[in-house]
């Protein structure tokens, strides 16, 4: 991550493909696994604990919507709804039959999946803006068929109390404890990723991707891609779905409602589409800058608005920034913060000798 | 099952073909900004809601008659279209579908947050001086501002049609539409006919924005009347003008069928819902709408 090689020495594909370009890059992610993992629950506040928690989990829905949207090339509007379908599924085991956070996780994501092959059925006639609507349509009809099922989302208010999940029989109460199990799934989730888009599946989805037609002309079966792409993206948020619902301790449709679906969009977009490290950062970016603009406005707000203008300017201002933000890395730097980061290791790569 | 009223079902036809005709002038600043620069805006009920602000603002702020705030909303949306078209998508010419999609949804935030932020949270009116009293026909009860509204929307509906068909400038963005390549080479500058027809997708929504403004009141609820916009043009086809009137009738007719005779059943909520089962259909039967291009891909 941080070393700076003198040149390029690959004398195989495999070695151009490997997880750890170099040695000392093992070096980097036990130093930073030691950092997370250690470090940081032992010196950070609750309060910091939780944020982190919300970036842990957004990072495993961006994984999952990049593999769609990234890998893949296909839209969907439609992810907040698949989240919803994860989080009412593993709350009615939880409920119903008390089940244990190893089967509600994966029966959450394997629903979700489910229903995101179907939604990403159109995709075998429809692309592009077409298949957009179509997703946005999903969200809004899984929306409304939770809210009026009272089988799915029980009943009163459509929402389903679900008490944290147990470790070999330690409850999960403090946030610090919390923050070790997301770890575990966001940490899953990014060496899935980067495993399944070297894998044989993600150069298909990349070739889908690039040129659908011409992909299929070389034998790949788009339909089938675009199918398997719809479903692992959606089990991603499926799992995502359970975590959100495990932190809140409360399953509701109104957290997984369109305005979260463009969050993880803007997620990768500011990110960086089709990368794994953008996935992470935009994850990051995205869950902090409310909380930022918040903490800033109500830091240094009070100076010149009074509190009652303040209530209406944040949440309308972060509204502001995160349009314009979108807006911004699209017209200006669509690779995303990847990109510039990039930039930055290529700068030093052979500083200070630039020329 | 209610035994079957005509009555009833007349006031119900009669009330969706109203609604339809003022989704079909919402629809329509969507279908000219597809029609002419491929692009898709998932912004145009900011726009609409914008225009309400505006018009709203004008009136209650300064005082302006009816007719001086509607001019106002009319030719600040014609600027907003101007400028945002020339800072947000005239950089993103020739990029993904996602790149549009997103950087309208970015758009479509800032607006509404700017809105709010300028003209505050509570909900505005916007007052026609036309009297509230209903107009009668037979059994069917009909509020004037429906009838204003059905009326600009067949005017301008008409009126495009017309400007695409007939007029140079018309002729010059639907050549501009099917090749870009090509109608550069014929003299037609494409960047000019992009701002145009972003600017008049700004008319029609100020003008969408008066008239549901009017109706629904003017607050950033006004924005969900952009979410039926999709369905309309999927019926219609997204770059036919006749198919934004015949899919917004679709939608209205179909959206107060439902909820005349489905509601009782599954507790309400069929309105925004019906018209969204109908589109997925129709994009699985025919995804181009009923007027729609067919577009033929190659490699």
């Amino acid at each position: 991550m941080f070393h700076r090689e003198s040149g390029v020495f690959k004398t195989s594909y495999a070695a151009d493909m490997a997880l750890y370009p170099l040695p000392i890059a093992k070096w980097a992610v036990a130093a930073f696994a030691g950092l997370f993992i250690v470090i940081v629950p032992l010196t950070l506040g609750e309060y910091y604990v939780s944020i982190l928690n919300l970036i842990l989990i957004a990072i495993v829905g961006a994984l999952g919507l990049n593999v769609l949207v990234g890998y893949t090339g296909q839209i969907s509007i439609g992810h907040g709804a698949f989240m919803s379908v994860g989080a009412y599924t593993a709350a009615n085991l939880v409920v119903r039959l008390d089940a244990p956070f190893w089967v509600t996780i994966p029966a959450g994501g394997l629903m979700a999946a489910l229903i995101g092959a179907v939604v990403g059925i159109p995709s075998l006639r429809i692309k592009g803006i077409y298949l957009a609507i179509a997703t946005l349509a999903a969200q809004l009809i899984i929306e409304w068929t939770i809210n009026h099922v009272p089988a799915i989302s029980g009943g009163v208010q459509a929402s389903i109390q679900v008490p944290r999940p147990s470790f070999f029989g330690v409850q999960l109460k403090s946030q610090t404890q919390l923050y070790l199990f997301l770890m575990g799934f966001a940490v899953l989730a990014i060496v899935g990723t980067s495993n399944l888009v070297r894998s044989r599946i993600g150069r298909a989805f990349i070739a889908v991707r690039d040129q659908d037609i011409a992909a299929e002309i070389i034998g790949i079966s788009t339909f089938r891609y675009k199918l398997i792409a719809f479903a692992i993206s959606s089990f991603y948020a499926g799992v995502t779905g359970v975590l959100y619902t495990y932190y809140l301790g409360i399953a509701n449709y109104e957290q997984f409602q369109l305005t979260v679906s463009i969050d993880y969009l803007a997620m990768i977009i500011i990110g960086g589409l089709g990368s794994i490290l953008g996935s992470i950062f935009g994850a990051a970016f995205v869950t902090l800058l409310p909380i930022v603009t918040r903490w800033f406005l109500e830091s240094f707000g009070g100076l010149i608005f009074s509190a009652a203008d303040l209530a209406n300017i944040i949440p309308n201002l972060r509204l502001i920034l995160f349009g314009g933000l979108i807006i911004f890395f699209l017209v200006v730097e669509p690779e995303g913060l990847n990109r510039l980061w990039r930039n930055i290791r290529n700068y030093f790569r052979v500083w200070p000798f630039s020329y | 099952m209610p035994e079957f009223e005509w009555q009833f079902t007349l006031v119900l036809l009669t009330n969706g073909v109203m609604i339809g005709l003022m989704y079909a002038l919402i629809a329509l600043g969507f279908v000219l900004i597809y029609k002419a620069t491929d692009a898709i805006n998932f912004a145009q009920g900011e726009f609409v809601m914008f225009a309400g602000f505006i018009a709203a603002g004008a009136a209650e702020i300064l005082g302006a008659p009816f007719w001086v705030s509607a001019l106002l909303s009319v030719s600040g949306m014609v600027l907003l279209g101007f400028g945002l078209e020339r800072v947000v998508l005239r950089p993103l010419i020739g990029r993904p579908v996602i790149a549009v999609v997103m950087a309208t949804i970015g758009l479509a935030a800032v607006l509404r947050g700017t809105a709010t932020l300028a003209f505050g949270a509570g909900t505005r009116a916007i007052v026609m001086p036309i009297g509230d009293e209903p107009i009668e026909l037979g059994p069917v009860m009909l509020p004037p501002v429906q009838v204003v509204g059905a009326v600009v929307s067949i005017v301008f509906l008409a009126a495009f049609s017309w400007f695409f068909l007939k007029s140079r400038i018309g002729i010059a963005m639907r050549a501009v539409a099917d090749s870009q390549q090509v109608a550069m080479a014929m003299g037609i500058d494409v960047r000019r006919y992009f701002a145009l027809a972003w600017a008049m997708a700004g008319i029609v929504s100020a003008l969408g924005g008066v008239v549901w403004g009017t109706m629904l009141g003017v607050d950033n609820q006004l924005a969900l009347v952009g979410l039926k916009v999709f369905p309309v043009v999927i019926l219609g086809g997204l770059d036919s003008i006749i198919g934004a009137v015949v899919g917004g009738l679709i939608v209205g007719i179909v959206e107060n069928l439902a909820a005349g005779y489905l509601d009782p059943y599954v507790g309400g909520g069929t309105k925004d819902f019906a018209p969204y089962i109908l589109m997925i259909a129709a994009l699985m039967i025919r995804p181009e709408g009923i007027f729609g291009r067919r577009r033929i891909e190659r490699v």
